[in-house]
């Protein structure tokens, strides 16, 4: 039952998928091409490839693609196939609402307990870390070009600071901001 | 009559909608949006959330707006904040699953998102700035932002295990080093 075995590994992808996007890259590769063979490598590159290039999360973006190409591969037509990205979909996020509920509850209760509230000023400090450290890991080839191309590379560094600037001095929205480079992007980049 | 659950579920719509490049991505819109302009989410509570929502499984986005959703109007309001920010990538990717399988090929979109993608690496960097203001570093408690950066970025130790020893660290420093604060 193609359905329940969608069900069952997407929700093991969103139970045991930590640390985000890209951390959930593997166990997704590991459930969907390795294991039910439900994906060619080369579709999973490609669902890699319209993550990147289409908004929303990636554990997101998987689950939909696979659910309908899953089903549509095992001989079942559209209105089916679109079922399974529905079933795929929200396997995938029920493990986060069931445990992000149950803490946002406690949290709500307990939040003014002085050892919470220690617990957080801990956490605190380290989401600074998590963060700056998330910025230098996305400083890569794939985002800002190389320097054998300098006009990409120099375009990519100006779109870095001017967008930089642009939300946190002259607060910018960061979704009109978006626009801006993508627009930028068309025009200088194509 | 102004309903809140449209109102969240228009803002997470949105949210949803520009998050590009990851979770990460989302914390400046999430900022803008939830924090300055809407007042939905107090600044040291979205620190507080940030912490969570990296610790739990699951996506870091979705994570996200059920604990505001939760804030805001409880189990109903996460359910309504949830599906705002799943929806957008969901009829996306169905429809490129269903139309247009060589959507990565088109050489106009490729190079909006080559314009995109800096700009992605900025909105990621200027929440750090804004947090470390809000963590209310100081001298002595400097090295635990540094000490957990270079954790990451260059020993490629896991987020969740940061996490886990900063709070646990918290909770020593609470209950046996200054028990007061």
């Amino acid at each position: 039952m193609i359905f329940l075995k969608l069900f069952i590994a997407f929700f093991e992808i969103g139970l045991f998928g930590f640390g985000g996007g890209y951390g959930m890259l593997s166990l997704i590769q590991g459930e969907v091409v390795t294991h039910y063979n439900w994906l060619t490598p080369g579709e999973f590159t490609d669902i890699v490839a319209i993550s990147q290039m289409t908004p929303g999360p990636i554990g997101i973006n998987s689950a939909t693609y696979c659910g309908y190409t899953a089903v549509h591969n095992a001989g079942f037509d559209g209105g089916m196939a679109i079922l399974g990205s529905v079933t795929a979909t929200f396997a995938v996020i029920l493990p986060s609402l069931i445990l992000m509920l149950l803490i946002s509850m406690f949290l709500m209760k307990y939040k003014e307990h002085p050892l919470v509230k220690a617990v957080f000023s801990g956490l605190h400090l380290a989401v600074v870390g998590l963060l700056a450290a998330a910025t230098l890991l996305l400083m890569t080839r794939d985002n800002f070009g190389t320097i054998n191309n300098p006009w990409q590379f120099w375009i990519s560094i100006f779109l870095f600071m001017a967008t930089f600037i642009g939300t946190k001095v002259m607060k910018i929205n960061p979704i009109r901001m978006i626009c801006y480079c993508a627009v930028a992007g068309l025009l200088l980049l194509y | 009559m102004s309903n809140i659950y449209w109102d969240s579920f228009k803002t997470f719509v949105k949210i949803g909608m520009f998050t590009i490049g990851g979770g990460y991505a989302m914390i400046s819109l999430i900022e803008a949006e939830i924090v300055e302009k809407k007042k939905w989410i107090e600044k040291s509570e979205f620190l507080d959330l940030l912490a969570i929502a990296q610790s739990c499984p699951g996506v870091f986005a979705v994570n996200i707006s059920i604990f505001i959703g939760y804030k805001l109007r409880k189990t109903r309001g996460a359910l309504v904040t949830c599906l705002g920010t799943v929806l957008p990538s969901f009829l996306i990717i169905l429809l490129i699953a269903m139309f247009f399988h060589q959507f990565e090929d088109n050489k106009a979109i490729a190079s909006m998102f080559r314009g995109i993608r800096p700009a992605v690496v900025a909105l990621i960097a200027v929440p750090t700035f804004n947090m470390a203001k809000e963590a209310k570093i100081q001298f002595a408690n400097m090295w635990i932002p540094i000490g957990s950066t270079f954790a990451i970025w260059l020993l490629g130790v896991s987020p969740i295990i940061i996490i886990i020893a900063a709070g646990f660290g918290g909770y020593i420093y609470g209950k046996y080093i200054k028990p007061t604060i």
